[in-house]
């Protein structure tokens, strides 16, 4: 793998660029593999990357049903932080933003991790006291994250609407500061590269259309669009379409797919510092260095593979945007899309065995799988590798729903009373 | 926006109804003669089949009726929609498949 | 400025209203029917901003909302300036005050042009590729100033000083593009009464026939035959023309949203009118019209101010009278642009063709060229001039032979033309699917998935009278009467081109930059790059070029990087794929999408009818789920605590005035309601005697809290049910899905009666002696209407639901009456009992109080993760009921863990610290990060009945931990605590009886 730096690109200017080699191969599938990961996203890619570096798996194959990153890798808004509440949680975002703090230097590809801050608007007494819970506990756990007043608040993001006239007015926050943001396509990229120089063969435009099993359950392999082949151990990585790709391997999973929206703004200069949260309004905003306001629309409620949502859910959370931010109702929407993101009962992901030998899965992370790509692709090689969770993600297993020790994020934040 | 067929009052905006996932998950007659696994997929496992679903509705914001419907999860089209405790309607392109 | 670029006759620009506006602070004249883009034309202005990453001069290129260079701030005064406008659309208004973006100290000399220099270095993806060390340095240096760099224009920071409005509207058709297809299309659909909506984002609507110089149709010209369409649809009252309405979205089953610019094309607008009205139409079948957009050609220099389309030059001269130069060369690959050189020609000007088809493959347009020196054959191998168009460097060209001797053509202005793409993107949205049609190298509309139906240009379909006789067809085939009717357009539309990506050079390939993506600097170069480095689906392409994500989305390069990639893969196009088009077709302005959501109307805030008397007495307030209530009443110099510590002690000592209302309340009816209620709540209900109370939990099915109350029997068949203030639509919810769904043999009834009943809590010892006097029918004496007891009488006059119900701990009333009355029961409430000293309280105070008696408050202490078990609660949990809503989960093996968080009071030791609610407990504070944290405080304050700190927890096995010291954070580190019992006046729940407990209370 050619090495990027500052050298070598001002050597190919001179050179009008012609000797960039490709950034990875474009193999054919070999008729065995010693491991397969399905699903060409960040977290895929990911893994197969530390599956190669960390546990010398390199004869293993990334199998990508479009091109590497079309999925929410590169649909998502890209924010990154882990004051998490729950113990469990927070190790495992913590130690995604951990690697993610060297993630450039280890790819040697600039994935623009921007730790530029994240702030979380209080709006009411009782987000005021979740937000504390959520601070105290962070400090314990040792991640970043602290209250702040609403008047430090508008010091940290000067554009805010603090005044205690406005609909929900702002009691408070909390900021991450080392939260932020990062380039989604350079991190599938990043890692692709990084995995096809250790050997990892990434396909792309071939579907799974079936995992095979031997006699004893255990994963023989999968059938795919470009033909068969075997492997004994098999990673889902697939995040809306993990229902499915379960389903070839009769594994039935506590999870619902659903359209998850997201815009941007026309780009203009500077004028947003921070990644602002809000979510008593539901809204999620933040700058690209592109000059685009980035804004996160909440999911529609129906399940649908569409990739398309109605307008509705967007316009509640540019309703929201422009309460908070009133300066930004002449901006004008440029672009809109949608992903599916998979969802389940507790709003924590699923990562770890499953009951079928060889059968690995990683999903479930509903609107929040960015952040957490490093983490969560490290955690998952090992469990691949080893055959056991790490134990960060120990916690994260199928079987919780069956216990009922579940993760509950979502009901720790929010419940009125 | 979807445009969500109530059978009692028709076609009305989404805004209207809340949905309320998978149908026919009916709730175990007796509880506690199944073990935590059984439990467990009567409360959180879901199908999310990508083609035909069948899901429940509740028009809240209209008739208050809870009614089921059959829509095509990849192309967001209802294909039906029926009161509550009816079977499940077999489409005419579902028994081509 | 003088017009100079203004032809002396011509165009739809009424030269009788001259107008004026300012570009970077100087006068710009124009005509009523300009666009800014014309106006600057036609006062010699070609250089109009800079382009995105190399700072290059950039110019007009197009003459619509394609436009991707010619980018303005526009100012119409205070709280009206946005940025990103596009020239071309910008209908010129005199005093609009414009100005360029991107560029500093000025347009004319942009220091950030030194970027054009470094351009062999800042190709595309560099920054993937370096600024990584060292690595604090991202953070720091090259983040900001690449952000500073990067961006357009200017964010608006103060509020907008418009107001926009929604409306719905059903349609029979809806009609998009008023072209001569659209035209033909709404005239045929609303021929028998259909209801039609045509809609256009021009100021005029006709489209393409506006910039028609000789062509006629039916006999008469282009613009007489549509000022006739136009007269005879606005006669039509069953047909609705919006004009300056963009259709931006189509959304699923039909809903296509529309945004029609209402003011800012006026000088002085009323100001009752709203800027833009966002328009969500249902149409039960929609005609797409939406013509095609002319692709540029990729060329060396291609992007220099003075180059524009070729249909785009054509339009300024016949629709505005402008001659965007004096000497003009068409470079065309193709026929449409020999129309636009002779309507240059006959329009005076200097005009030269350069076309790079071979003398043999130039067709019948050739006879529009009268006059005009053809240069067949030919390829542009660059352009010349700086921050202005001086010439065209063109070269023969022969197909295996090379590219032959150099020339350069002086001019000031270049119309060059690619060929068409049909602008699918409405279609795309939709969810049809595309085919590609190699004969017009382009996609059109294949496999419809929604009601609807394209005609004309975007169809691929290039000739009047087919566009004509296609459009007729869609509108009457979409009004359900498949009618036909032919057209007699003439002279016949010269159409075809001959695709070319990249035009020939004799330049090293390496060094040519040919622009493809004006606005994002994507240059051929940048693609070979892409594809040289393993990007080879379009849709990688587009990300690590960003070719395509300028503003204009596309619309001039999408398919110029679609053919390259398809020549450099040597696939054809339709395996390399192409994007899904996704709304909104052009930027949509934040304020039309979110209409009168702003202020007062973003989102409702509900009020109970005692909320106005709490205004008159100076209540402070805070929101609760959509509820605003009264907080405190502070007096005069009282701060919240001491305003808090008044009204508990009023409650503890005498009596306090409370509005409850905001309580949800369901009337659940039926002679099966007490089996349902004892199905839905864990605790046992078929026994309650009528004119009892009795308090409940409710679990999900997973067992967890998720609200609670306090319900009454007032009927064998009828309860009276209350949940917590921001539950009552999710209980009520809850309920009709387990009675609708589960148990739809139950005879049940469930309505909501929240805003029936206004709810009156008096509370304390003297809470009776206030009641007495206004009550009749209802005996109030202890033994008669005691603790948990509920009577239906009358109170001033009126029907009450009268509660012997206490959430403080004193004996307490809750007096439900009808919400009309509430007032005047509460003002003879209130005024009685002043001999009393009666206190109104706020919620605040009433948090204390329930805290002080240990009562939790759902969504407090509870979180959605806790079991009634957690809570202490476990006896209210029926052992003897076979089934509940929640049972089976309580039964699962993490249900009873023994280090469980449970409810438990901490006191603080040093007598004095007020615990912060959210603080996590640890056993050791000490001990090294991460921390085992044990639980965290759910509630927390200084109690005025005790005059020290209270707080209540959740805490690993906290039953079992009682006395034991254990460590709260704090701000600044930590405190120390003991676990008591989570009670703290009155445990033994004397006072709700009237037994004065002194002692219980300072325990």
């Amino acid at each position: 793998m050619r090495r990027f730096s500052i050298s070598s690109l001002l050597t190919e200017a001179l050179n009008g660029h012609q000797g960039w080699e490709r950034q990875w191969r474009n193999p054919t599938p070999k008729a065995a593999y010693d491991a397969i990961i399905i699903g060409g996203g960040g977290h895929g890619l990911g893994a197969a990357y530390y599956l190669a570096k960390e546990h010398g798996l390199t004869n293993i194959a990334v199998l990508e049903k479009g091109w590497i990153g079309g999925g929410n890798a590169g649909r998502n808004t890209t924010i990154i932080r882990s004051n998490y509440l729950y113990d469990e949680s927070a190790a495992l975002f913590e130690h995604a933003v951990k690697l993610w703090e060297g993630l450039s230097q280890e790819l040697n590809y600039n994935v623009m991790f921007s730790q530029r801050g994240v702030l979380m608007l209080a709006h009411n007494v009782h987000d005021v006291q979740s937000f504390k819970r959520h601070v105290y506990s962070n400090r314990l756990n040792g991640i970043d994250n602290e209250w702040m007043t609403p008047e430090e608040a508008k010091d940290f993001c000067p554009p805010l609407n603090i005044s205690p006239d406005i609909r929900y007015p702002v009691m408070g926050a909390a900021l991450q500061r080392r939260g932020g943001t990062a380039r989604h396509d350079a991190v599938v990229w990043g890692y692709a590269r990084g995995a096809d120089a250790l050997g990892v063969d990434i396909i792309q435009n071939c579907e799974v259309i079936a995992i095979t099993r031997g006699p004893d359950g255990a994963v023989t392999g999968v059938e795919t669009s470009r033909g068969s082949i075997k492997t004994k151990k098999i990673g889902v990585s697939v995040a809306g379409h993990t229902s499915m790709v379960m389903g070839m391997a009769g594994v039935r999973m506590p999870l619902e797919s659903f359209p998850l929206q997201a815009l941007v703004s026309e780009p203009v200069k500077p004028c947003f510092p921070c990644v602002l949260m809000s979510n008593a309004v539901h809204a999620y905003i933040s700058q690209s260095d592109k000059g685009e306001l980035v804004i996160g629309a909440g999911t529609d409620q129906y399940v649908s593979y569409s990739q398309q949502g109605g307008l509705h859910i967007t316009t509640h959370t540019l309703d929201a945007i422009c309460e908070l931010f009133p300066q930004f109702t002449r901006m004008k929407m440029l672009r809109s899309w949608g992903g599916i993101v998979d969802v389940t009962p507790d709003r924590s992901p699923i990562v770890g065995k499953t009951p079928v030998k060889g059968l690995y899965v990683n999903c479930g992370w509903g609107t929040g799988g960015f952040k957490a790509t490093p983490g969560s692709a490290h955690v998952f090689a090992h469990t691949i590798a080893r055959d056991e969770p790490h134990p960060i993600n120990a916690p994260f297993t199928l079987d919780r729903f069956r216990t009922g020790r579940l993760i509950d994020e979502a009901a720790a934040a929010a419940v009125a009373h | 926006m979807l445009l969500v067929p109530c059978p009692y009052c028709g076609p009305r905006p989404e805004v209207e109804f809340h949905c309320g996932g998978e149908a026919h998950i009916a709730r175990p007659a007796d509880p506690n003669a199944l073990d935590d696994a059984q439990w467990a997929e009567y409360l959180f496992v879901r199908t999310s089949n990508k083609g035909v679903h069948a899901e429940r509705w509740l028009h809240s914001h209209g008739c208050g009726r809870w009614f089921n419907a059959l829509r095509n999860t990849v192309s967001d089209s209802f294909l039906a929609s029926y009161e509550m405790g009816q079977p499940r309607p077999a489409l005419p392109t579902e028994g081509g498949k | 400025m003088a017009q100079s670029n203004r032809l002396p006759s011509g165009g739809r620009i009424d030269r009788a209203k001259p107008l004026a506006f300012t570009f970077n602070g100087k006068s710009v004249d124009g005509f009523a029917g300009d666009t800014v883009a014309s106006a600057l034309l036609a006062n010699g202005i070609r250089l109009v901003g800079r382009s995105f990453k190399y700072h290059r001069p950039r110019g007009i290129l197009t003459h619509g909302s394609d436009e991707p260079n010619a980018l303005l701030k526009v100012d119409r005064g205070p709280g009206r300036a946005d940025p990103n406008n596009r020239a071309t659309v910008i209908e010129a208004v005199g005093g609009l005050k414009l100005s360029s973006q991107n560029h500093w100290p000025s347009l004319e000399h942009d220091i950030g042009a030194v970027n054009d220099r470094l351009s062999p270095v800042l190709v595309a993806g560099f920054y993937y590729k370096t600024f990584m060390w060292p690595r604090s340095f991202w953070d720091k240096l090259y983040e900001p100033k690449i952000r500073a760099a990067a961006g357009l224009g200017v964010a608006p920071d103060v509020p907008d000083a418009d107001r926009y409005v929604h409306r719905n509207a059903h349609c029979d058709v809806l009609v998009v593009g008023a072209g001569p297809a659209g035209l033909a299309a709404a005239l045929a659909a609303s021929e028998n009464g259909r209801r039609v909506i045509l809609a256009d984002e021009q100021a005029e609507m006709g489209g393409s026939l506006l910039a028609e110089r000789t062509a006629t149709i039916d006999g008469v010209s282009a613009a007489q035959w549509v000022a006739h369409a136009l007269t005879t649809l606005a006669g039509r009252a069953n047909v609705t023309l919006l004009p300056r309405t963009t259709a931006f979205g189509y959304y699923n089953h039909n809903h296509v949203v529309l945004t029609e610019r209402v003011t800012d094309h006026l000088e002085r607008p009323d100001p009752k009118l709203p800027r833009e009205r966002l328009w969500q139409v249902r149409p039960a079948e929609v005609v797409i019209a939406t013509g095609a957009h002319e692709r540029p050609l990729s060329f060396a220099d291609n992007d220099r101010p003075g180059i524009m389309l070729a249909e785009s030059v054509r339009t300024y001269i016949n629709r505005y009278g402008v001659a965007p130069g004096r000497r003009i060369v068409f470079a065309t690959n193709g026929a449409s642009a020999y129309a636009a050189a002779a309507d240059a020609k006959a329009a005076g000007l200097d005009v030269t063709i350069v076309d790079t088809r071979p003398e043999s493959a130039i067709g019948p347009e050739k006879a529009l060229a009268a006059g005009i020196e053809i240069l067949a054959g030919h390829t542009v191998v660059g352009s010349t001039g700086g921050k202005g168009l001086t010439g065209l460097i063109v070269a023969p060209f022969t197909a295996g032979k090379g590219v032959g001797a150099r020339r350069t053509l002086p001019c000031d202005c270049a119309g060059i033309s690619g060929g068409w793409t049909p602008s699918v993107h409405l279609f795309s949205q939709s969810r049809g699917k595309l085919i590609f049609r190699a004969d017009i190298d382009a996609f059109v509309p294949g496999i419809s998935v929604q009601k609807e139906r394209s005609a004309g240009a975007c169809k691929g379909t290039y000739g009047l009278s087919a566009i004509l006789a296609e459009g007729w067809a869609a509108g009457s085939g979409a009004a359900g009467a498949d009618g036909s009717r032919l057209f007699a357009a003439a002279p016949a539309t010269p159409t075809g081109f001959a695709p070319a990506r990249v035009l020939p050079t004799d330049d090293d390939p390496k060094k040519v930059r040919a622009f493809l993506d004006f606005q994002n600097d994507v240059t051929a170069k940048d693609i070979r790059l892409a594809v040289r480095e393993g990007f080879e689906s379009v849709e990688h392409v587009k990300r690590y070029t960003t070719n395509g994500m300028a503003s204009d989305q596309g619309k001039t390069s999408n398919m110029a990087a679609l053919g390259l990639l398809s020549e450099i893969l040597e696939k054809p196009i339709p395996q390399v794929g192409t994007t899904t088009f996704r709304p909104p077709y052009t930027p949509v302005t934040f304020g039309a999408i979110i209409g009168s959501a702003r202020g007062q109307l973003f989102d409702p805030i509900r009020t109970a009818p005692l909320h106005e008397w709490a205004v008159e007495h100076g209540a402070k307030f805070e929101n609760v789920s959509l509820w605003r209530r009264a907080w405190y009443f502070p007096k005069a110099g009282e701060d919240m605590h001491a305003a808090v510590a008044r009204e508990c002690k009023a409650v503890r000592e005498s009596v306090g005035i409370f509005d409850a209302s905001t309580l949800g309340k369901i009337e659940v009816k039926g002679p099966d309601a007490a089996e349902f209620l004892n199905r839905i709540y864990p605790n046992a209900w078929l026994k309650l005697e009528p004119g009892k109370c009795r308090y409940g939990l409710m679990l999900k099915e997973d067992g967890f809290i998720f609200d609670d109350g306090v319900v009454a029997r007032l009927a064998p068949d009828l309860f009276h049910v209350t949940t917590t203030t921001g539950g009552a639509p999710r209980v009520l919810a809850h309920m009709e899905d387990y009675l609708q769904t589960e148990w739809p043999d139950l005879n049940v009834f469930a309505t909501s009666t929240t805003e029936e009943w206004a709810v009156i809590a008096l509370q304390g010892p003297k809470a009776r002696d206030v009641l007495q006097p206004f009550v009749t029918g209802i005996d109030l004496a202890g033994e008669a209407f005691p603790h948990m007891a509920v009577r239906v009488g009358e109170i001033c006059g009126v029907p009450t639901r009268l509660m012997r119900v206490s959430f403080t701990g004193e004996m307490g009333f809750e007096i439900n009456v009808p919400a009309d009355h509430a007032r005047a029961v509460w003002e003879a409430l209130y005024d009685y009992g002043q001999r009393f000293g009666i206190t109104p309280y706020g919620t605040e105070a009433m948090h204390v109080l329930r805290a002080e008696r240990g009562f939790i408050i759902v969504g407090q202490e509870t979180d959605g993760t806790v079991t009634p078990e957690d809570l202490g609660l476990g006896g209210m949990v029926s052992k003897v009921k076979r089934d509940f809503v929640g049972k089976r989960s309580l039964a699962r093996p993490d249900m009873a863990l023994a280090d469980r968080k449970q409810l438990v009071g901490l006191a603080s030791l040093d007598g004095r610290t007020v615990l912060d609610e959210g603080a996590q407990i640890v056993a050791d504070p000490a001990q090294a990060v991460p921390m085992t944290m044990l639980g965290h405080v759910t509630s927390s304050y200084l109690s005025p009945s005790l005059g020290h700190p209270i707080a209540l927890a959740l805490v690993a096995g906290g039953r079992t931990r009682m006395g034991e010291t254990l460590h709260v954070t704090t701000p600044a580190g930590f405190t120390t605590v003991k676990v008591t019992a989570p009670v703290f006046v009155d445990p033994e729940g004397k006072r709700v009886n009237g037994v004065q407990t002194e002692g219980a209370l300072h325990a």
